[in-house]
């Protein structure tokens, strides 16, 4: 077990190419689950290639507890990888495919007979010892490539994309069957998925990628709330956070953003005073879930009216979608409670929760994870039309 | 499949169909069956029947004749074979992995390259290749005519594996090298226990290949270290005395039956490499 640092890292296939890396800084303590994430294309199994060394960096340092291993070869480095297609040698058995890696390593046959005892309990696999890889389901070759990756008991675990494979059923139960074993296992991993909800439910860390630069590096939490720009806003989250193109306005000395959903308006003050935003193209993000039915409780805050034009049940939850500011709307509301499509309905938003985003760069506007609760919550203007 | 389709009727096409593949099955099968009769006729009953005609009297003298004539050159065939198919073989297999799953550098250009020696005609290498074995001090042995092939072999064995082994995941490699196996181990251990297949297809066309080769055979080789392709030309070419043509056909058959003898053997083989695109890792 140990920590990941990852320093400056650069990854170029050839002088005049775009970088495939740019400065990728990140770090991760013992034990520590992170998660690389990002669209088809962003670097992340690069980067994955790169720590495990199966791809030369071009810059920066690549340090695992002290060591740097940037120069070292893949069997140095002290790693176990978990493939997205498993990579489970065909013509070997089971238990071969387990005792490979520690064959190699000269380790003697009873600490692996041991070792391959130790494995296939943990994970339930005893009784596929003898199996070949091609006689095995897709959920059994998966756990005993996560087998072969336990036995060699290595500092660090790399797993490419180990749960796309599989069927969506198998898909939820491996995931949470992984977060059990880490949390017993306390293995520092590094994981590479696309799936945004297989980064907040397993990470400690997210790093979120695009383009080989990291968005942001964080927290699930932090990425969730705290996103850092309109890419890492728009990509974690399902149903997608809701982006409104608008421009601020300035009313009564503080900036207002002006929504209107054709049937009614209304003025949402914003919890920043920078005066740079007035008059500024911005994007207004909200969350499918802080867009709620307006009540009694949460007098005060800004409301408004609109049609519902789309509902789309999911079972625990109904999307009900409106158009505000001439753009589609989605808010997450409890199925008992949820209109019929073109009913109006009172929609109500908590202005802390609101995120502003530079209509052109896509950059966060406002400082990160400093918003402030608005005061004066009381003195908002509703304007109605109707 | 057509399992749902109606039941074959007995109409005019169908007739038509089987009368053209028998009668291409009958014109396939004519020689073979005029050599095999020949082969075991006596001289007077060739002088006297057609070519068709059952054997009077069915006598093995000619084929006793001709592996008396044939033996030392069949043997001399094997000497050169073997080793030939062998190692084009194996250099073909290492190549194949090394084009497909440790590119380097030009790598696609190499194998391009070498992909013209598949379709180089034999002639245009008999005086490169005369004179570089007279250098080497190879001309007219063994050895030399072994090395021929084996070089001339490997840009189709090379072909055979590489794209046979593209076709395996890369990841496969990778996750033997995260298990700290190198080279040659993942090559051994890994690699060519899945190559089955592609080892055969490349086993069968090169030994059909070096065997039945006639012209480097005569070109590279002399005397008593010729192989049975050329010793069969000169039997049947000889000018003196009477033709035997019994002996002639037993000698051609006995050329003819270790390839054969190969494909019956692999095979299933065969058919099975040659659409191993689509076997999965």
């Amino acid at each position: 077990m140990a920590t990941l640092e990852l320093r400056n890292v650069n990854k170029t296939y050839g002088a005049g190419l775009p970088d495939t890396l740019k400065n990728i800084e990140l770090s991760i303590k013992e034990g520590e689950f992170l998660i690389l994430v990002g669209p088809s294309g962003c670097g992340k199994s690069t980067l994955m290639n790169c720590i495990a060394g199966l791809e030369t960096i071009t810059g920066g340092a690549i340090m695992i507890g002290d060591q740097d291993v940037s120069g070292m070869s893949p069997k140095d480095r002290d790693i176990a990888m978990v493939f997205q297609s498993y990579a489970l040698y065909p013509t070997m058995s089971v238990r071969e495919n387990i005792e490979f890696g520690l064959k190699i390593r000269k380790m003697n046959q009873s600490d692996i007979d041991a070792e391959v005892a130790r494995v296939a309990k943990l994970l339930q696999i005893e009784h596929l010892l003898n199996r070949k890889p091609g006689q095995l389901s897709g959920g059994q070759q998966q756990r005993v490539a996560m087998g072969r990756a336990l036995a060699r008991r290595p500092k660090i675990y790399l797993f490419d994309e180990p749960l796309s494979n599989l069927d969506a059923k198998l898909r939820v139960e491996m995931r949470t069957e992984m977060k059990l074993m880490h949390q017993r296992l306390k293995t520092t991993t590094v994981y590479v998925t696309h799936d945004q909800i297989e980064a907040m439910t397993l990470g400690d860390k997210v790093a979120v990628m695009k383009d080989g630069i990291i968005q942001q590096f964080g927290t699930p939490k932090q990425i969730y709330n705290d996103p850092a720009n309109l890419f890492v806003a728009s990509f974690i989250g399902s149903p997608p956070m809701n982006f409104i193109p608008l421009r601020l306005q300035r009313k009564d000395g503080r900036l207002v953003a002006l929504l209107d959903s054709g049937q009614a308006r209304c003025e949402l003050p914003m919890s920043m005073s920078d005066a740079g935003l007035e008059d500024r193209e911005v994007i207004l993000g909200l969350r499918p879930e802080q867009i709620v039915l307006a009540s009694g409780e949460t007098a005060g805050m800004p409301t408004i009216r609109a049609e519902v034009q789309v509902t789309e049940p999911t079972g625990p939850d109904t999307l009900v979608f409106v158009t505000l500011n001439e753009s589609k709307v989605c808010s997450r509301l409890a199925p008992d409670v949820a209109p019929a499509v073109g009913e109006t309905l009172t929609l109500q938003f908590d202005p802390a929760k609101v995120l502003l985003f530079d209509a052109k760069s896509g950059e966060r506007l406002g400082a990160l994870g400093k918003s402030q609760p608005v005061e004066n919550m009381g003195n908002v203007t509703r304007l109605n039309r109707n | 499949m057509t399992s749902l389709a109606a039941k074959p009727s007995i109409s005019l096409s169908r007739i038509a169909i089987y009368a053209v593949l028998i009668g291409a099955v009958l014109i396939y099968l004519i020689p073979l069956v005029v050599m095999l009769l020949t082969s075991f006729k006596s001289p007077e009953d060739i002088g006297t029947g057609n070519l068709l005609s059952w054997p009077t009297e069915v006598t093995t003298i000619g084929w006793v004749k001709a592996w008396a004539t044939v033996k030392g050159y069949f043997v001399n065939s094997i000497m050169i074979t073997v080793p030939a198919v062998l190692i084009s073989t194996a250099i073909g297999a290492l190549n194949g992995y090394v084009l497909s799953m440790w590119r380097f550098k030009g790598s696609q250009m190499f194998f391009g390259l070498l992909l013209f020696g598949c379709f180089l005609p034999f002639q245009t290498v008999l005086l490169p290749a005369s004179f570089t074995l007279g250098k080497m001090g190879l001309a007219s042995t063994t050895t030399g005519l072994v090395l021929v092939h084996v070089v001339y072999g490997l840009a189709f064995t090379t072909l055979f594996f590489r794209n046979y082994y593209v076709s395996i995941p890369d990841a496969l490699v990778k996750a033997a090298r995260l298990d700290g196996a190198g080279f040659f181990t993942i090559f051994r251990q890994i690699i060519l226990p899945m190559s089955t297949p592609i080892i055969m297809v490349c086993l069968i066309w090169q030994f059909t290949q070096i065997w039945n080769d006639f012209l480097f055979g005569v070109v590279f080789s002399s005397g008593d270290s010729q192989p049975i392709t050329v010793a069969l030309n000169n039997l049947v070419n000889t000018s003196t005395g009477a033709k035997e043509y019994n002996v002639d056909m037993a000698a051609a058959m006995i050329a003819g039956l270790p390839t054969l003898l190969v494909y019956v053997v692999a095979g299933k083989y065969f058919v099975r490499g040659l659409t191993a695109g689509a076997v999965k890792g």
